[in-house]
């Protein structure tokens, strides 16, 4: 027996909403999905610097102004109705076609058990935005792949450096749109340069001198933590 | 029958007396030099070679005699930009990206990727193939935490347990194999569903090994949880307190051996996991043997859960995949006898599942931690970005914070108990 003509045709019609994800039933006006963060964000913070967006059922996105993120960011991880004391990624998204990089915060609350989604958008020619390593010190590498990956620069990051890619990489950065699928260099080039490498490549040579002062390492833990404390405090 | 002769060359031990005999005599006294307190510090470096990081992790050590003063770990060596490669592929052919990332549980990687694609796409999977995704995902909680006590044990010097572990994982491995063809590399699941219809005698399968498996995890805690080696080399070793823990990004048994009761499974359910009856282990210290405690509580307690769904298996009836077809591929029979469901079939595959433009989060509690998946769609049939959100990558990033200040032996403890994988890691 042939499929049923009107599953044939669904294919036919290509893509078109599915009928399972209708629009969120808006009673009358009143959106029924409300984020008490987001409501609590847009009365605190101003509607107009805001920009709500409810996508894939319940998942809320807040759009926040790129140059208040650290202040949008501590009130959230500190106010007791909000309390997102787990910041579970930071990450960017670039759609290509000179559209602004948009950075995403995906933020959790322990204690009231939620789940926000906080995005900054910057233009192509102004990567730059306040690093949040000192509210979660879990941004550290996080902020790091997103500079490496994508070449925003995370301003008051303590230990800015490379992080998946080498540290002498040269082709730019691999997840933006504008970086080809293989790479920037030709393959002959890609080869001359790795057959080329010296030990410099694959070591930091101040790493193996270590026999004179450690200039060139990166800073330890505690003193990141206590640079970010001393940041904590200045903000506070 | 030509004989073979061994030569010993046998060296004369200084201190033994003329006679051969060892001398009685007491040590005499050696003049050692004035020991040199203002020496500088030493770099060595660990891996990325090296057995005990396991994978191609490197760490750069600045050592004070034998104290940590600073670790800087250098990762990369794995990075295969699966993230980039996701970009130019369907949504169905980045499942086998998914398994390559995390390959000592796989199942829950290729799982959580389906999961976040139909969260965007707003699919509901029927109640057949939710169960057959919990079933696989807790199996492979325990997959996972199965080679992380066997080489944690072994990092601590016990072999035994590294046999007995890697016992059990066998008859998971043949579960894969059962179900998708491939021992490590499953990609079991698609989008709307899974790659088939579970084979016979599989469920019975799983119900096997899952009581055959407390025997295994008894003896090994005889073997371990008193160990006078073990207990030396964890209590009070890499200690976290619980709210450094969360500031740092900790999630699965590291969060919660730091006594922070954080599980997606119960703090964001998914695919009815509140309808289970099951706990969440938690410590108390946040050290390497209240890490070690709380994996082996998770085992048991998954346990508990592949049996409750097995139970609701036998109940549940109806298709595996959803009937939709612009999502699940018609029948091989159709495909083969009539045009109509050929052309679809074709479409399907040679397009792709076209999905509408949005975004998704999907958290889904790991074997390592808090796996997210961020999928966004610009309504093509290819991800704008695809993001995971890797559970090691945030909870090795920790390391240098619980390494600081401990004995450069502990280090290997600490990086066991850790439980990473580098795949994932580097991605």
């Amino acid at each position: 027996m042939a499929d049923e003509k009107s599953s044939f045709d669904a294919v036919a019609q290509g893509p078109v909403p599915s009928p399972d994800e209708e629009a969120p039933d808006t009673g009358g006006g009143v959106p029924l999905l409300l984020h008490p963060s987001v409501e609590a964000l847009k009365a605190k913070f101003g509607v107009a610097n805001l920009h709500h967006q409810v996508v894939a059922g319940d998942q809320h996105v807040v759009f926040i102004p790129a140059e208040r993120n650290v202040e949008i960011l501590r009130w959230l991880r500190d106010d007791p109705d909000q309390r997102y004391d787990l910041l579970r990624d930071v990450t960017a998204v670039d759609y290509g076609v000179g559209r602004p990089l948009q950075v995403v915060y995906q933020i959790f609350s322990l204690t009231h058990k939620r789940a926000l989604r906080v995005k900054c958008e910057l233009p192509l020619d102004a990567l730059e935005i306040e690093s949040v390593y000192h509210l979660w010190k879990a941004a550290n590498w996080l902020e790091r792949e997103v500079y490496d990956l994508f070449g925003i620069t995370f301003v008051g990051h303590p230990d800015l450096r490379r992080i998946l890619m080498p540290d002498d990489y040269e082709e730019g950065h691999p997840l933006r749109k504008d970086f080809p699928l293989r790479g920037r260099f030709s393959r002959a080039e890609q080869t001359r340069q790795a057959l080329s490498q010296d030990l410099g490549h694959y070591y930091i040579l101040e790493e193996i001198e270590i026999g004179g002062e450690s200039q060139a390492l990166p800073p330890t833990v505690s003193e990141m933590e206590a640079e970010a404390a001393e940041k904590a405090a200045e903000e506070a | 029958m030509a004989q073979k002769t061994v030569e010993f060359t046998l060296g004369r031990n200084p201190e033994m007396g003329v006679d051969g005999r060892p001398t009685m005599s007491p040590l005499a006294p050696i003049d050692l030099p004035e020991p040199d307190f203002e020496s500088q510090n030493m770099l060595v470096n660990f891996g990325p070679q090296h057995p005990a990081t396991h994978g191609v992790l490197r760490l750069v050590c600045e050592l004070d005699g034998e104290t940590l003063v600073r670790c800087i770990p250098h990762i990369g060596y794995l990075h295969s930009s699966f993230e980039k490669l996701a970009e130019y592929r369907t949504w169905n052919q980045i499942v086998p990206l998914t398994d390559r990332m995390d390959y000592l549980a796989p199942l829950i990687y290729n799982c959580a990727h389906v999961m976040s694609v139909e969260a965007m796409m707003g699919i509901e999977v029927t109640e057949r193939c939710k169960l057959t995704r919990v079933i696989m995902m807790e199996l492979d909680r325990v997959f996972g935490h199965l080679l992380w006590l066997g080489t944690f044990a072994m990092d601590a010097g016990a072999f035994t347990p590294f046999l007995y572990t890697f016992t059990e994982r066998e008859k998971i491995y043949r579960l894969h194999e059962a179900y998708t063809g491939a021992r490590i590399t499953t990609s079991a699941t698609r989008v709307g569903g899974m790659m088939s219809d579970m084979p016979e005698g599989w469920p019975k399968g799983i119900r096997d090994f899952c009581n055959g498996l407390p025997k295994t995890l008894d003896e090994c805690e005889t073997l371990l949880n008193t160990n006078g080696i073990l207990l030396g080399r964890t209590l009070g070793v890499g200690t976290i307190s619980g709210e450094d823990a969360l500031n740092y990004g900790f999630t699965g048994a590291n969060l919660r051996a730091s006594g922070v009761a954080y599980d997606v499974r119960k703090d964001q359910p998914y695919y009815d996991y509140e309808t289970y009856d099951f706990e969440i282990p938690i410590g108390e210290h946040g050290d390497c043997y209240d890490r070690y405690l709380c994996r082996m509580e998770e085992m048991r307690q998954s346990l508990r859960i592949l049996h409750q769904a097995l139970d609701r298996l036998e109940k549940a009836t109806g298709p595996m995949d959803v009937p939709d077809p612009r999502i699940s591929l018609p029948s091989k029979t159709d495909c083969m006898n009539d045009m109509e469901s050929m052309i679809h079939h074709f479409k399907l595959i040679t397009e792709g599942i076209h999905a509408p433009p949005g975004e998704s989060y999907f958290p889904v509690e790991a074997s390592k931690g808090e796996l997210g998946m961020y999928v966004v769609s610009d309504g093509g049939t290819k991800p704008v970005r695809w993001r995971v959100r890797p559970p090691s990558f945030v909870n090795l990033s920790v390391l240098p914070k619980l390494l600081e200040g401990h004995l450069i032996a502990d280090l290997i403890m600490i990086n066991a108990s850790i439980d990473i994988v580098l795949g994932e890691i580097d991605r």
